[in-house]
């Protein structure tokens, strides 16, 4: 009862990893059932916490629920660890959970995310926490909760191939680059949030536990490891992601999804890997262009 | 005895002595000086100037100090006083490129030309109370407060050209063919114009153009925004003066500019590409900058050969429910009395019971019959 309270120990200005113990049991709970039935929505009592809604506050508060002082957190937001989010939010959970921080992705235990997952191949003892804004992959042609819920109960997405068979039609292309729907073990369309589709075959059987957070539309759903996840497409059409003509300037990765640099005003610009840590540990690996 | 509510020039007196009372609090605690407001909150003063469309911090701050700080009826406040003063003419257009920059940012990438600055910014901090400025010495981080403006000055003479140059965004033309609109002079016209409807959404309500603005991100009317400039400073005003022919500088205003791009893919004749939005708000007012930015988006789609269906894409559902001053004060007016109104209602309303009451009844005699 008292561990429950967080009544004990040294009197703290806060409750470990902020959320009070009731909340992180709640959201416990809506994880556990996220896992079990994978892609699903799960509907959970989302807490006003001090960073806005729409910045990561359903990732925040998955990540608040799980982390434990042995954890060794990451955070990354467009795939870099010192953009300003990213920085704003490690620095919360290392002052509200007191743990390890990392920039490296091989080191993290939880890894939480805005738009990218890891290049590196995620382990069977890391969780990856994403920051959803909008966890309805159906909301761009449906708006209506009461409906969109009905189509996943009974499983029927063919609006969904409607719209990538009305893109093929009209402009020779499906005009999704981001936010690519994925239908996930064969059962719920899912959005990977807006990751660039790019990402996509990663969640593919992967070994680690995915969690993904909607604060503001207050939603979890999840994709256990080694589950299958299909981007959705037609046989004539299959799914493709993004290619690059040129390598990555720093480490020249070839199969690593890339920034453009804008280098002067002439229009000159480069092409560097996103994910940082990739890319750092390419170049400490003696990769160089 | 029933006393009809008469003779209200008593009570308004009254009620106006009670106004000054409740605005003053109490007496023990030190009076809010205007400047207090204008240097300490400054952010309201800056909504106000924008929703007041007058540039006048002083005033504004008066205004704010004169409503008790409901900012709404201070912005009225600053309209009401802006009727009164007589319009030389108009400058020439604000030159952003040439701002003394306090804060710039672009999100399309990682860094642009001329730089990023972080500049004022609440997005990063956490939202904890700071129990510190009860006592009021220190500022959010336990530094002391700075005895004057030690912040140099970033003079940054760079315009957002570098996204044209991308080639894939729609080219931001200056339009000299006609005189530039003024909708507080004439009335706004449908179809509107853009600059009809930029100057009406800077005066528009903060919170309505924030709420449009988010029901087009969650799905009533989707059109994809980036930011791909904000940029927070101050800029010279520049008036031509035909008397002498010369341009004179007669100050210098600050300033949020905000320019999205928007995917645009829809005309089958035109080339796929990024469509903007714009937004240009006096004082630090991003949240402002970026809902303008992307409702002025949103209004376009005629343009576009875009299907006009949700509230956000619909100029005079968004046009003419903006304004601040005028929806509080029709809101209002359902204080005001109305008894002759519905009285006559009434009287309607007994009639159309009786009628009712009268077929009720034989159809009921008739049931009774046929059973």
């Amino acid at each position: 009862m008292l561990d429950d309270l967080a009544l004990n120990g040294e009197a703290e200005e806060y409750s470990y990893g902020f959320l009070d113990e009731q909340t992180k049991r709640m959201i416990r709970r809506a994880i556990l059932k996220a896992v079990s039935i994978p892609g699903y929505q799960v509907p959970f009592g989302d807490r006003e916490i001090p960073l806005p809604p729409g910045w990561g506050t359903g990732g925040i508060q998955v990540t608040a629920s799980i982390i434990g002082k042995t954890d060794c957190l990451k955070v990354i937001d467009q795939g870099a660890d010192d953009t300003t989010n990213a920085v704003s939010i490690r620095r919360f959970f290392a002052r509200v959970a007191r743990v390890n921080t990392t920039e490296s992705t091989g080191e993290a235990t939880i890894v939480q995310s805005r738009h990218r997952i890891p290049e590196r191949p995620l382990q069977d003892d890391q969780i990856l926490v994403m920051q959803v804004p909008q966890p309805e992959p159906l909301r761009r042609l449906v708006t209506s909760e009461v409906e969109t819920r009905k189509l996943h109960a009974f499983a029927r997405y063919g609006l969904m191939q409607v719209r990538l068979y009305e893109d093929i039609a009209r402009y020779g292309n499906i005009v999704m680059s981001h936010d690519y729907p994925v239908r996930v073990h064969d059962r719920y369309l899912a959005s990977p949030s807006p990751v660039p589709k790019f990402d996509n075959p990663k969640l593919h059987r992967s070994r680690a536990l995915t969690i993904f957070g909607a604060g503001r539309e207050r939603r979890i759903y999840a994709i256990p490891p080694f589950t299958d996840v299909r981007s959705i497409d037609f046989d004539d059409h299959p799914f493709e992601r993004q290619k690059w003509q040129s390598c990555c300037a720093r480490c020249g990765a070839e199969d690593s999804y890339l920034d453009e640099m804008l280098l002067d005003d002439a229009g000159n610009t480069q092409f560097v890997c996103s994910d940082t840590s990739y890319c750092n540990d390419r170049l400490s690996e003696g990769a160089s262009r | 005895m029933i006393t009809s509510i008469k003779g209200g020039e008593k009570a308004i007196d009254a009620s106006h002595q009670l106004l000054s009372k409740r605005r003053r609090g109490d007496p023990n605690v030190a009076q809010l000086s205007v400047e207090q407001i204008r240097e300490q909150l400054s952010l309201a003063v800056d909504r106000v100037m924008n929703e007041g469309s007058l540039y006048d911090p002083t005033l504004a701050a008066l205004a704010i100090k004169q409503a008790e700080g409901d900012l709404i009826e201070a912005i009225y406040l600053l309209r009401a006083y802006r009727s009164t003063i007589p319009r030389f003419g108009f400058t020439l257009p604000l030159d952003t490129a040439s701002m003394i920059v306090r804060r710039r940012i672009s999100t399309t990438h990682k860094d642009v030309p001329g730089g990023q600055f972080l500049g004022p910014t609440y997005d990063y901090t956490h939202r904890l109370i700071d129990f510190a400025l009860l006592d009021g010495c220190d500022d959010e981080d336990g530094l002391p407060l700075p005895d004057s403006d030690q912040v140099e000055d970033l003079h940054l003479h760079h315009d957002a050209g570098f996204i044209s140059r991308t080639g894939l965004v729609e080219e931001e033309l200056p339009d000299d063919s006609q005189e530039v609109a003024d909708i507080t002079r004439s009335p706004l016209t449908f179809p509107s114009t853009r600059d009809q409807r930029l100057q009406n959404l800077v005066r528009g309500d903060e919170g309505f153009l924030m709420a449009l603005c988010y029901s087009t991100m969650r799905g009533y009317g989707r059109n994809h925004p980036y930011v791909a400039e904000m940029r927070h400073g101050d800029v010279s005003v520049v008036m031509e003066i035909p008397e002498i022919d010369l341009e004179a500088g007669i100050g210098t205003v600050q300033i949020t500019e905000c320019r999205t791009i928007h995917l645009t893919v829809g005309k089958s004749e035109t080339p796929p590409r990024y469509t903007r939005g714009y937004g240009l708000l006096f004082g630090h007012s991003e949240r402002k900058a970026l809902s303008v930015a992307v409702v002025d988006r949103a209004l376009r789609g005629a343009e576009f050969g875009e299907e006009r269906r949700y509230p956000a894409q619909d100029e005079e559902f968004v046009l003419s429910h903006s304004d601040s001053v005028a929806a509080s004060g029709l809101v209002q007016h359902l204080k005001l009395p109305h008894y002759v109104d519905f009285q006559a209602e009434q009287q309607l309303l007994r009639r159309l019971r009786e009628d009712y009451d009268k077929r009720a009844s034989e159809a009921l005699a008739k049931e009774n019959d046929d059973a």
